[in-house]
């Protein structure tokens, strides 16, 4: 037998026992969280995905800067119009009536003294520049209410269903089956048409059929996280000392298994703002002129003759909304790579 | 599986049920005026007509009596007929398109059907070639490519994607129109002698009219170009993952072992053992056509259900809008059902279990 003597070089103990050190992030939220977090950052389509949603946090930050509203304390969502002459203007017209104040980026970008339609007008007169800045707005405040409304009656309702069992959770499963035969763009779509009469053309009766049709997906994903955690046997000892239902259930059940669903519902964000964007598009939603990505979409479709000409009006809006909707899929991926169980365990 | 079976039919009563009664709290919403429409044909004239028929068909009644008379109609007091009845197919009129909802879908369904049944073939084998492709080119430039092209599928809304190919192929190159068939064949189309079956490509081969069969393929290229190219990206990524899997097998090692082309252990060996998840997302996938064909068809503006029921919402017709719901939930009910149970079929672990 060797005699193992101090000798400062700590190799073998590093070689058997991981020395890694744990910081604050990963301490409060746990190894496994930590792991899902740091996933996020290593691919470059993730990457690349993560950039697109900063730039799209900045401009929706910096609306005001990019693109002034024309009056002092008049809705910057209402989009300026120059005139109102049907068909659309080219790219670079220059903008005649209700003209924006100059920004400083403006001159020293484009070279212009004055204010022209940077992409173009849509019929009407509206400016399409206009549209996509103030529309990343309305998208990110869309996207963000929906998605915590849907996410917190998901986990609510799946919490009770899966924590009772039995009967309770047979019948509110039934409840969610029922909800989830129709389409959602459809069911939807009907909902919006029920509400927008009683309570006018604006975002609310969007969100809310939106709302009222997007939860259960959360619900189901909850329900089978808290039955797999409710077998561990910490949740045993809870109840052998005598805690409370509710207690267990919000305290220990809840943040042991909420954590994964957090993360896939903040990148549900480009999915409600695809399904907001394509009831705009097929005409339901907020008034004519409010900053809106489908809105502006749905103008396209009394030009589909002439498309070639009046490309602007489809590509600019078009490629804004992609280009949103595709930096937070590819997060999503880079997501759904490190929560499959099969690449557990890999670095 | 005969229990799994007997399981997924229980549950079909409970769906039904319960569609018809969120359907019909979301009609309760409205307001009993409005509600007129699922017995009448015109709006009242005046207060007295409105009351009348409210007293006649029960409008004012409390929810379950009134969402029975909904379901099975009301016995007119003067001519002894039932009017109304879901249950029936009778869904009230369409204020918006004037004429009767059933009426309506009848006109519309198989246009949708048609569209739908054209696009299966082109989106489930293109879906699966690009995804065995891909895997058997395992990291190479096919499968980049494909990985890419899937990503940036499943970023484009469909009615983007629509507008773009319209832009190109229709106003540009005038390759291929919206819309259901050229004006100089529609009167012939829709004359009742040429309807056979009411599929209407299949009408044109039946009446031997090629070149209203071309024309009328014509119209379709973009909407199936656009319904299918979203399912690719998900057809590409389960096939790829399940090819991938499936290639790694210790049988798939002996077939190359006693020496077989690569040929043959790709597509005798593998790729029939890799179906089986391709088969039930292919099942759902289809049944998914059926519904999610509302934005495809008013891009293209294609006289469909979907187009249909878009355009009755924006109009605020809910009553028609209802009508359609109904009906694309029985049938979706029933279509999940005959897939389950084909996927039940096929795949031993829900056989078994």
């Amino acid at each position: 037998m060797t005699e193992i003597t101090p000798t400062g070089d700590n190799s073998l103990l590093e070689a058997t026992i991981s020395t890694r050190k744990i910081g604050p992030v990963e301490r409060f939220i746990g190894p496994e969280n930590y792991r899902i977090l740091t996933g996020l950052l290593k691919t470059p389509a993730s990457i690349i995905g993560l950039a697109l949603i900063v730039i799209y946090i900045i401009i929706a930050l910096l609306a005001p800067v990019i693109a002034p509203p024309v009056k002092e304390g008049a809705d910057p969502y209402m989009i300026p119009r120059d005139g109102f002459s049907n068909d659309p203007k080219p790219m670079g017209t220059e903008w005649k009536r209700n003209v924006p104040p100059i920004p400083f980026w403006y001159t020293p970008l484009t070279g212009n003294e004055k204010w022209v339609h940077l992409f173009g007008t849509s019929e009407g007169q509206y400016d399409i520049f206009y549209y996509v800045i103030w529309g990343t707005r309305t998208a990110f405040k869309t996207g963000l209410m929906v998605v915590i409304a849907t996410f917190t009656i998901g986990i609510i309702y799946g919490s009770i269903s899966a924590y009772y069992g039995g009967w309770v959770d047979n019948i509110m499963m039934r409840f969610v089956d029922i909800l989830m035969v129709l389409p959602s763009i459809l069911a939807a779509l009907i909902l919006a048409a029920v509400l927008t009469p009683r309570i006018g053309k604006s975002l609310i009766p969007v969100m809310s059929a939106l709302i009222a049709f997007g939860w259960m997906g959360y619900a189901r994903i909850i329900r089978g996280d808290i039955l797999s955690v409710k077998e561990r046997d910490y949740i045993l000892a809870a109840r052998v000392v005598g805690v409370k239902n509710s207690r267990i259930l919000f305290k220990h059940i809840i943040p042991n298994a909420i954590f994964p669903t957090l993360v896939l519902a903040s990148l549900a964000i480009g999915d409600v703002v695809l399904s907001f964007a394509a009831l705009s598009f097929l005409g339901i939603g907020t008034e004519i002129g409010y900053a809106d990505w489908g809105q502006i979409l749905s103008f396209a479709r009394n030009w589909i003759t002439a498309l070639d000409q009046y490309w602007y009006i489809v590509v600019w809006p078009g490629l804004t909304l992609v280009f949103f909707v595709m930096g937070w899929n590819l997060v999503g991926d880079a997501l759904r790579d490190v929560l499959d169980p099969r690449m557990r365990g890999r670095s | 599986m005969t229990n799994f079976i007997i399981r997924r039919l229980l549950l079909v009563p409970v769906l039904l049920f319960g569609v018809t009664l969120i359907i019909f709290g979301m009609l309760q919403l409205l307001s009993p005026i409005e509600r007129t429409a699922l017995y009448v044909r015109d709006f009242p004239k005046n207060e007295k007509a409105v009351d009348g028929i409210i007293k006649r068909y029960g409008l004012d009644r409390p929810f379950h009596e009134q969402y029975f008379r909904w379901l099975l109609g009301v016995k007119d007091p003067v001519t002894g007929e039932r009017v109304g009845g879901m249950l029936f197919g009778d869904m009230g009129y369409s204020r918006s398109s004037s004429q009767p909802v059933s009426e309506l879908i009848s006109n519309r369904f198989p246009n949708t059907l048609d569209l739908t049944l054209w696009t299966i073939a082109p989106m489930i084998l293109v879906g699966i070639w690009l995804g065995v492709q891909s895997a058997i080119h395992h990291n190479g430039w096919i499968d980049q490519t494909a990985r890419i092209f899937s990503i940036v599928g499943t970023s484009f809304p469909t009615f983007v994607f629509g507008l773009i190919v319209l832009m190109f192929f229709y106003a540009k190159l005038e390759w291929f129109p919206p819309g259901r068939v050229s004006l100089e064949y529609s009167s012939i189309v829709d004359s009742p002698e040429f309807q056979i079956t009411s599929l209407k490509t299949i009408d044109a081969l039946l009446n031997g009219r090629f070149d209203i069969f071309i024309d009328l393929l014509r119209h379709m290229v973009l909407p199936i170009l656009t319904l299918s190219y979203i399912s690719w990206a998900t057809f590409l990524r389960v096939t790829r993952s399940s090819m991938l899997e499936t290639l790694r097998m210790e049988y798939v090692t002996t077939a190359r072992a006693k020496g077989l082309s690569e040929n043959d252990v790709i597509y005798k060996h593998a790729r029939p053992n890799a179906m089986i998840p391709v088969v039930t997302l292919a099942g759902f996938s289809i049944v998914g056509l059926l519904g999610g064909v509302t934005i495809t068809e008013t891009v293209f503006n294609y006289p469909g259900i979907g187009s249909a029921a878009a355009k009755a919402a924006v109009n605020l017709d809910v009553v028609t809008v209802l009508g359609f719901a109904i009906f694309i939930g029985f049938i979706l009910i029933i279509a999940n059902l005959v897939v389950d149970i084909l996927y039940a079929v096929v795949d031993p672990r829900v056989r078994l279990s």
